[in-house]
């Protein structure tokens, strides 16, 4: 799978060869901002099959209430996403639908292990089931439980929101 | 009701010769063509007019090796009757109850993805909880608990003690 | 490379004429909760044909079954309906004492009754929160989610967790009240009422609401048992089949309560029997808060050693208890050979337990009775000849539950 949407910073103690010090500085005061944008304004699509999505319902409801992080707002579509959240126990039937809205979305997206049937199975170790979503695409974000609490999600979903805040969102080209 | 269920248990033991009692309600064991005949007579005559239930149990060590068991529920008289059947691995067809019940539908479905048993008058028995593709019978004793059949490759795993991205 | 992706399943059938479309909807889609895929032959908006593909979420519990004690196996039952979970624990955990020949103790019998209808308030809140935010009613979902938050913190209060409790044990329960609990519980069951109050008010006499759910989806009773549909899907229909009344266990005899049935099978009678067994099994935990009091005291698990722990003072003192304690745990009760079928009134109707045991540490054979499945297999004669839309309201007052109907 394609690792090089999350690019490393650059090293520190100086600028990549070939480009200036303002340059670097502007690109990261860039990515700075976009970052903030991005990580305020997250659009889960909620793959939901299983006991998580109750507490999915929770944690998107009062007291907890995700839309104080701005990631409330679910889009049922995976071309207007870009946060999937796999809520639930991943079988191998419904694998290749996950790829599938995987696929569909675009760049830049973000993917949040929700439960521990997502993370690595769960206690479903048996010909059925996937034993981890990772097995399928990459994971951001694991959030274990059975079903986490909902503070657990979103303490998730800053973590989330911090290693956005710290990649590369390279814009305009594929380096800036 | 009690004097009620007495004198159905008393006209059911009379109409099967088979009738057993077993601790929670009376089992008829009887062979796999014999089963939509029965299931009829349950209907009609003795007013088991819901199934609440199909499905089998493999007895490997045994020959005839599997159980096909069906429950049945009277919505009148509220009494439950189990019916049994057993068939060998090399010919494991029963009767379909679909003519009788809609319910039979999906309950046959699983029964024969579970355990390859096939139901005679059924036109429909493609996977309902598997996928296509799948190959064996899980619930088979014979299938093991872990074997698994990915429909998508897996992506490649990072080595155990290092993260899948640098930070 | 073929790089497309496979196909999980068979559809039954492709388009019938040039005038005719397939539609796929699901599985990933809110409106079926994700695991049910709904394969439909539209004529314009008109639903033809359907052809419905549940299994997504079929996690092998009756393989799981073979391969743990019986003990163990409480929290994969809690997982099969998920929003009530404690009536399956108490089911599942009935169904193996009836094969060990159990009487639980008149505390634990009272308990698991009241705790049984909280679980079912909270289901019934869930379909209908769901059932209303498909449609668009956002306010009522979240007025009930804030109720049913509660209901989980309560429980949580109890039994240590929110949502999969696995409270329920062989012979009893896992700990007894701790103080406070039943005040908060008449707490909680007032506010149930006044936000039950707002919902009805929001809802029932709704000029869209009527429109999208009256004669929408319609079923009727002689139909629905010929699919085996049972709980509120059938009552809706016009049948007053329950188990709690016809054939009583638990503490259900002792209980005053109606049993709602609908006129016409619709999704409106869908929403109004469970809002209507809400307010009965509010009454009948509170004649439950007073029989505990009355004749419930004593203790909740049954003194039997088969199944009990010992205590853990003669467990650390003595070396009786201390193996009676190690077996249980590492090998589990030993249930004597023979099978059974224990079905109990769930959230969504009969679930049943078929257990087939041959002497040992674990079950030898599990099968699951669950309605949802059931309901699926007859889903189709509810969706046939209605519009593409009012496949979301129907399908949302049918009350798919993916852990009970795929197992």
């Amino acid at each position: 799978m394609d690792d090089s949407r999350v690019i490393p910073i650059a090293p520190a103690g100086g600028a990549a060869p070939g480009r200036s010090a303002a340059f670097e500085y502007i690109a990261t005061r860039k990515d700075e901002l976009i970052g903030w944008a991005r990580k305020f304004s997250l659009f889960p699509y909620p793959f939901v099959t299983a006991c998580c999505a109750m507490e999915f319902m929770a944690v998107s409801g009062s007291p907890y209430d995700t839309d104080r992080f701005g990631a409330a707002l679910p889009r049922f579509s995976p071309r207007q996403a870009d946060l999937l959240m796999v809520v639930g126990t991943i079988t191998h039937k419904q694998a290749p639908v996950l790829l599938k809205v995987w696929e569909q979305m675009c760049e830049p997206k973000w993917v949040l292990a929700f439960g521990v049937c997502a993370t690595s199975g769960g206690f479903y170790n048996n010909y059925a089931t996937v034993q981890g979503v990772d097995r399928l695409l990459p994971v951001d974000v694991y959030v274990p439980g059975c079903p986490p609490r909902p503070e657990m999600v979103i303490d998730g979903i800053l973590r989330l929101q911090e290693k956005i805040a710290g990649q590369k969102h390279p814009i305009l080209t594929r380096d800036f | 009701m009690d004097s009620f269920r007495d004198k159905l248990d008393r006209q059911l033991a009379a109409a099967f010769p088979a009738l057993a009692a077993a601790a929670d309600m009376p089992v008829l064991a009887l062979a796999g063509n014999q089963a939509l005949a029965a299931a009829r007579r349950l209907r009609d005559e003795f007013g088991f007019d819901m199934l609440s239930s199909v499905t089998a149990v493999d007895w490997p060590q045994r020959a005839p090796r599997f159980d096909v068991v069906w429950h049945f529920y009277s919505t009148r008289s509220f009494a439950r009757l189990r019916m049994k059947a057993q068939v060998g691995v090399d010919d494991p067809q029963v009767d379909s109850l679909l003519p009788l019940y809609g319910a039979a539908a999906f309950m046959e479905r699983e029964c024969h993805e579970m355990f390859g048993i096939g139901f005679r008058g059924n036109p429909d028995l493609r996977p309902i909880l598997m996928y296509e593709g799948f190959v064996g019978y899980p619930l088979r004793k014979d299938y093991a608990k872990t074997h698994e059949q990915p429909l998508v490759p897996y992506r490649e795993q990072p080595p155990a003690g290092r993260p899948a991205q640098e930070p | 490379m073929d790089t497309r992706l496979p196909n999980p399943v068979r559809p039954a059938f492709g388009a019938s004429s040039d005038d005719t479309v397939v539609v796929n909807i699901g599985p990933s889609h809110p409106a079926t909760h994700g695991t049910v895929q709904i394969i439909a032959e539209l004529s314009g908006e008109k639903v033809l044909r359907v052809d419905v593909h549940c299994g997504y979420l079929h996690r092998g519990f009756e393989k799981e079954c073979e391969a743990h004690t019986w003990h163990n196996l409480i929290p994969y039952v809690d997982r099969l309906n998920y929003c009530s979970a404690l009536i399956n624990d108490f089911a599942y955990c009935d169904t193996v004492e009836r094969l060990m020949a159990i009487e639980i103790t008149p505390r634990c019998r009272y308990l698991r009754t009241l705790l049984a209808e909280y679980s079912r308030i909270a289901d019934h809140m869930t379909c209908v929160a769901a059932a209303l935010m498909e449609l668009g009613a956002m306010t009522a979902f979240l007025y009930l989610v804030t109720i049913r938050d509660q209901i989980y913190e309560h429980l949580a209060d109890l039994t240590g967790a929110r949502l999969t409790y696995s409270y329920g044990r062989i012979g009893g329960l896992a700990r007894d009240l701790p103080p406070g609990w039943l005040e908060r519980l008449e707490k909680i069951l007032a506010d149930c009422d006044v936000f039950l109050g707002r919902v009805h008010g929001l809802v029932d006499r709704n000029r869209i609401f009527i429109d999208r759910m009256r004669n929408v989806g319609t079923i009727g009773a002689a139909e629905a048992i010929h699919w085996g549909y049972t709980g509120p899907m059938l009552r809706a229909s016009g049948a007053p089949r329950d188990l709690r009344k016809d054939v009583p266990y638990l503490a259900y005899a002792e209980l005053e309560f109606e049993v709602p049935v609908g006129i016409i099978g619709d999704n409106y009678d869908r929403y109004y029997v469970r809002m209507r067994e809400i307010d009965e099994s509010i009454h009948m935990i509170r004649q439950l808060v007073d029989l505990l009091e009355d004749k419930g005291q004593g203790p909740i698990e049954v003194d039997d050693r088969r199944c009990s722990f010992p205590p853990k003072e003669r467990v650390y003192g003595e070396i009786e208890s201390l193996i009676n304690h190690f077996k249980l745990v590492i090998d589990g009760p030993r249930v004597p050979a023979g099978e059974v079928y224990v079905a109990h009134e769930a959230a969504n109707g009969e679930l049943g337990f078929y257990a087939v045991s041959t002497g040992g540490a674990g079950p030898y054979r599990l099968h699951v009775r669950s309605p949802s499945f059931v309901h699926m297999g007859g889903i189709h004669r509810m969706l046939e000849n209605y519009q593409l839309a009012d496949l979301v309201p129907t399908f949302g007052s049918v009350n798919m539950i993916g852990g009970e109907c795929d197992r």
